[in-house]
């Protein structure tokens, strides 16, 4: 008598069926069963689903079949880890931007950045968000040393040549579509200031502002490397609706 | 605290309803991994909520009858999460959903060996130690006939419970779909059930596969409690007495109204059993 199959062997015929592997006769037995489908529509309808929940903009954007068909095909090449899949479909955007059918559309990887974007914030740690007042009552040279730490919440997505925002923002407001829009790029900051996730325009000092916070760098380094002298959109022009959306959580000593 | 009687999923588009809803016996239930987050307003919800009712949390990727042990990260928010909320109920199901790295998304079958009861009973014993607590197994919905069971699902599951100390819940819409796809008997299944050890029934809808018609029903979670579904429900709390049970409605969501007065009429086919013991 050949010895019983294990748990393991079971498994692994039975994942590989389901994956549409290769298989053995074991496993070619299960998925000619009827039954078999229903385990494999699941599997796949629980990522799409998963993927339509946390892209809803480009959900919209590309209308059902056509996401679904996108959604299938990553969720095939990059199976989800966690068994929590309101977090799932991390590199969906990357995916997008490398997708053939979707070359046409050049802004459905930045609109994809800012759903998840919004997933992140969504789910990000609590914390308290930094005063404009606590940075302003330190001494000057404390001031230039100090390093505003980004909270958890906030996530900021910017592109050189695509209106992302102003896509992504029009349909998370279901506002008209019918303005006409102006086809520059534009960037958005997504915090988390009340509880419920807020967004705004971000200009591209402020996002690169962000950036050289997120890096560690003092207050005078990053000022200085987002807004050089002489830059059109001057600091007091932007840094206070960074405070105001509740962008940084504490301040924090430079990174060595 | 007052007696958990008939629940309902918690679903996000309810909460406000939910929040205010005063209805006897009334807890909620949710998918614990929808809850396994750092912070934000998705746990603040669930803390509002628990703030007035009884909560369950019902694991789906815990893989108890996975061949790895369950995901330390997962069972770390899980602890975590058991010690903010304080469920009521705490529950996971016979089946496995991870496989090497990956997760995938339903509740997979397996043969019932000897092996797989010793690979379960430590999976089970691992997770309640992490949460300090006893949880219920489920007996999940059967769509295969698989080669190599060496034992019955019923008699599986009692000694889970018999060796681990778990509970269990028995979810009768599990029991008529896969009675129906695999042909045995759903009354003689809620007979044999060992009632001593169940902590909580769940209730759903179900839907006949849209090829193979009534060949094939499907655990869809996405219309009301069916007929036979009731009558075995009926069958079982008449001789095994009353237990907190769920309507477990995922899909095609109705008004929270309609829900209620759904889990209403487990509530009232509950407090019938109870006045009559």
């Amino acid at each position: 008598m050949a010895p019983a199959s294990t748990l393991d062997d079971f498994q692994r015929e039975f994942a590989a069926a389901l994956l549409g592997e290769a298989i053995s006769a074991t496993g070619r037995a299960l998925a000619a069963q009827p039954g078999f489908a229903v385990y494999r529509n699941t599997v796949l309808r629980g990522c799409i689903d998963a993927l339509a929940a946390n892209y809803p903009t480009v959900a919209t954007l590309v209308g059902a079949e056509w996401f679904d068909d996108a959604a299938g095909r990553f969720a095939r090449s990059q199976l989800p880890r966690d068994g929590s899949l309101a977090a799932f479909g991390q590199g969906f955007a990357d995916f997008l931007e490398g997708f053939e059918a979707a070359a046409a559309l050049a802004y459905l990887g930045g609109v994809a950045r800012l759903d998840r974007a919004w997933t992140e914030a969504h789910l990000a740690a609590d914390a308290p968000v930094l005063a404009a007042a606590t940075l302003a009552a330190l001494p000057p040279a404390q001031l230039l040393d100090a390093v505003l730490v980004p909270h958890p919440a906030a996530r900021w997505v910017c592109s050189p040549d695509m209106p992302i925002f102003t896509i992504w923002r029009r349909h998370r407001e279901r506002a008209p579509l019918d303005d006409a829009i102006d086809w520059r790029g534009d960037g958005g900051l997504l915090t988390r200031p009340g509880g419920a996730v807020a967004w705004q325009q971000l200009g591209a000092c402020a996002a690169a502002f962000l950036d050289e916070c997120a890096q560690g760098r003092p207050f005078a380094v990053a000022a200085g490397r987002a807004c050089p002298a002489g830059s059109a959109a001057r600091i007091d022009t932007w840094l206070p609706a960074l405070f105001v959306a509740g962008a940084f959580t504490r301040l924090g000593r430079p990174q060595p | 605290m007052h007696a958990l009687t008939a629940g309902l999923g918690l679903k996000a588009d309810h909460f406000q309803e939910a929040l205010a809803c005063r209805a006897p016996g009334l807890w909620f239930e949710v998918h614990a991994e929808n809850y396994l987050v750092a912070g934000g307003p998705r746990l603040a919800w669930l803390e509002a909520i628990r703030g007035v009712h009884p909560l369950s949390l019902h694991g789906v990727s815990l893989s108890l009858a996975g061949t790895e042990p369950p995901d330390a990260q997962t069972l770390a928010g899980l602890a975590a999460l058991v010690r903010r909320i304080e469920p009521a109920l705490v529950s996971e199901h016979l089946a496995w959903s991870r496989r090497g790295p990956h997760y995938l998304p339903d509740l997979l079958p397996f043969p019932r060996s000897g092996e797989a009861l010793v690979t379960i009973c430590a999976h089970v014993a691992e997770v309640q130690d992490a949460i300090g607590r006893p949880i219920a197994v489920e007996n999940p919905s059967h769509y295969l006939t698989i080669d190599g069971h060496e034992w019955g699902e019923i008699e599986f599951l009692a000694e889970i419970a018999r060796r681990t100390g778990c509970a269990l819940l028995l979810d009768i819409n599990n029991v008529h779909v896969s009675a129906r796809n695999t042909g045995l008997s759903a009354e003689r299944y809620v007979d044999a059930f060992p009632a001593g050890r169940v902590a909580e029934i769940h209730l759903a809808g179900h839907r006949a596969d849209p090829a193979l018609g009534e060949r094939l029903l499907i655990d869809s979670h996405d219309t009301p409690v069916a007929a036979p579904v009731w009558a075995l429900f009926e069958r079982f709390v008449g001789r095994a007495g009353p237990r907190p049970t769920l309507i477990e409605r995922d899909a095609e969501l109705p008004p929270f109204a309609h829900l209620l007065a759904e889990r209403d009429q487990a509530h009232e086919r509950l407090a019938a059993v109870a006045a009559a013991l």
